[in-house]
């Protein structure tokens, strides 16, 4: 496709509501697939902090 | 190396850039070339992302970061999930609904087209030059341990990746990336499961090593600016610069955009924010667990093997070899001190768990005493020698200890990791030249067939940029390191383009454009200064924090001047 060719956008446009279906099971909004992302981050640093603590 | 490693290592590469090259012959359009044709699912884009940011300085340089100084560099990419939650929430659906081919066609949009530019230039700047490193480190190695040319290492192994990626464009950096991305977590985890066979200890002994030696430190909540890796670098530092090279740098933002939608795209994001830490601990984590293995198997006095041999034959006053002798018996000295730890442990008797440990303390002390004057005696015989041998912990362990045709998968595994990452650089290089400035300013209405051809031009010429940069550059001492910092001067500068335009809507082109051109000089200045200024010599992290706050401070100024310029020229 010529990039002249693409239908102009605006900047602010609101997503479309078919994509914010994250399609997974437990997880059907992006706020809940984010919230899990970091909460897996938050058990990462306290396994860290857990080992740090435990062989220091 | 023996014939059975050869044929692996050949034929894994050769297969996959082949590979790669014939699935992606054709490109009917600019989008197919740049973008790919839109097939990926969110499994390809992520390892596609992580293939991207690991390069072969990953593999054979951060296990030698574990070695010397345990598991602490993990907290460097504390801030990536926080940075990836942003980019796939703010930044991805507006790349995506403005169907941009590079993140600086958004600020030519939002901006003007100086801003724009500036954007793209910083960014070929940088990559430009982080791309000689990427090729060249890895080389510098492998040609040392492996005995072979350093020239022609360099050359046909960037001669590969220049093929494939010209032919091929974005579909084939994915495709070959994901059969990449195999070999290596093949090669690694199978090195893995082979050291800890080897271990003469229970693994509980040798996390029980690993931590008396300070080495399974991940974690501090130190404030100590002077400190590189503590919590606080990690997050905030780390969290801008993932924000830049996740958000800004075209070499990613060309790997996610190339999703059939906002979901796949989005979902591969998140597969790195939820991996990249584990996968790192677990790359540093071997490197511990080879610093391990070296406590109850002697270890080379230098880990530069070639250099090293070089240095005793032309030892005519005997330093080196009286050294040698003397690590050797420090060595012997520490391995039954820690023994005796071990023992105390076992019987449960603390008193002289802890002394002996201490003992063990000491002697490892004393045995990297006699280690770093041995360097300094090889330097002085010889200033080219580098000191620091870390990057060559990984490959020499691989090459003593494990068994032939997987030596040659990891050697392929570290030459995979070399060409995905550097496919996927001179893959951005390319479109960035051939969007942003090309067609911009030099050509604007041709056929896709003129621009395909031109990007594939550019893609080359940036290929042999990287391959004459790495044939005649002398690299520095740190790999890992220096790819880090260079991104860290350049990133936060050309992050706070990206936030300035997606938060502070009042602020315009010619504000932001000489608040970046002023942030980029402080930045330049701190970096060139900090020797001579002992208090700017603090973590390269900062920078990208630094020049992205200087430079959305100065935005503000700017526009509250210009503005009130403007009301006093209308009254």
């Amino acid at each position: 496709m010529n990039p002249s060719d693409a239908k102009p956008t605006p900047i602010d446009a609101p997503p479309d509501g078919r994509e914010e279906l994250t399609g997974l099971p437990g997880l059907r909004t992006w706020r809940g697939v984010y919230i899990f992302v970091f909460g897996c981050f938050i058990l990462w640093v306290v396994l860290l902090v857990a080992l740090t603590v435990l062989y220091s | 190396m023996n014939p059975l490693d050869f044929v692996v290592l050949i034929g894994s590469m050769l297969g996959i850039a082949a590979y790669g090259t014939w699935r992606t012959r054709s490109h009917r359009s600019l989008s197919d070339y740049l973008k790919g044709d839109k097939t990926e699912g969110w499994v390809t884009i992520g390892i596609s992302v992580a293939a991207t940011q690991a390069s072969a300085i990953t593999f054979i340089s951060t296990p030698g970061q574990g070695y010397e100084s345990g598991l602490d560099f993990v907290q460097n990419y504390f801030g990536m999930p926080l940075a990836l939650i942003i980019v796939a929430a703010v930044f991805l659906p507006i790349y995506r609904r403005l169907n941009v081919y590079t993140a600086y066609e958004y600020l030519g949009r939002r901006f003007d087209a100086k801003t724009r530019l500036l954007g793209a230039a910083l960014f070929l700047v940088q990559r430009g030059l982080a791309a000689g490193i990427t090729i060249y480190a890895p080389a510098i190695i492998l040609s040392t341990v492996l005995g072979w040319r350093l020239d022609l290492t360099i050359i046909l192994s960037g001669l590969l990746v220049i093929i494939y990626t010209v032919t091929g464009g974005s579909k084939a950096v994915s495709l070959t990336q994901k059969y990449q991305m195999a070999i290596i977590f093949g090669g690694m985890v199978t090195a893995f499961v082979i050291l800890l066979t080897k271990l003469p200890t229970s693994l509980g002994d040798a996390f029980t090593v690993a931590g008396g030696f300070k080495k399974l430190e991940a974690v501090s909540f130190s404030f100590d600016i002077h400190r590189r890796y503590t919590f606080w670098t990690g997050l905030l530092g780390g969290f801008f610069l993932s924000l830049s090279y996740f958000g800004c740098d075209q070499s990613q933002v060309q790997r996610y955009i190339t999703g059939p939608s906002l979901r796949e795209s989005r979902l591969g994001l998140m597969f790195n924010a939820v991996l990249k830490i584990p996968m790192q601990f677990f790359i540093l984590l071997l490197g511990v667990m080879v610093f391990v293995f070296y406590q109850f198997e002697r270890p080379p006095v230098f880990f530069n093997q070639p250099a090293w041999h070089q240095a005793i034959r032309h030892d005519s006053d005997g330093k080196l070899h009286a050294l040698e002798q003397e690590f050797t018996a420090a060595y012997a000295q520490k391995e039954q001190l820690i023994h005796q730890w071990l023992d105390a442990k076992h019987a449960g008797d603390r008193q002289a768990e802890a002394g002996a440990r201490a003992q063990a303390l000491a002697a490892l002390e004393h045995s990297n005493a006699v280690r770093n004057e041995a360097k300094t005696v090889m330097q002085a015989d010889d200033p080219v020698v580098k000191s620091n041998d870390a990057d060559y912990v990984f490959v020499t362990f691989i090459l003593d200890h494990l068994p032939h045709g997987l030596i040659g998968l990891l050697i392929a595994a570290f030459f995979a990791a070399a060409l995905q990452s550097k496919s996927a650089e001179l893959n951005a290089l390319g479109s960035t030249t051939t969007v942003d400035f090309y067609r911009h300013l030099l050509k604007r209405e041709a056929s896709d067939a003129h621009y395909i051809a031109a990007s594939k031009w550019f893609t080359l010429f940036w290929g042999l940029v990287a391959l004459a940069f790495a044939l005649f550059a002398n690299l520095v001492e740190n790999l890992i390191q220096a790819v880090n910092i260079v991104g860290s001067v350049f990133y936060g500068v050309l992050l706070a383009l990206f936030l300035v335009a997606f938060f502070l809507k009042r602020v315009g082109g010619t504000a932001v454009f000489w608040a970046a051109l002023t942030a980029q000089m402080l930045i330049f200045i701190l970096y060139f200064l900090r020797h001579q200024f002992p208090i700017l010599d603090f973590s390269y992290l900062w920078y990208n924090f630094i020049g992205c706050a200087a430079c959305v401070l100065l935005s503000l100024i700017l526009q509250m001047v210009i503005g009130s310029n403007a009301q006093s020229a209308k009254t």
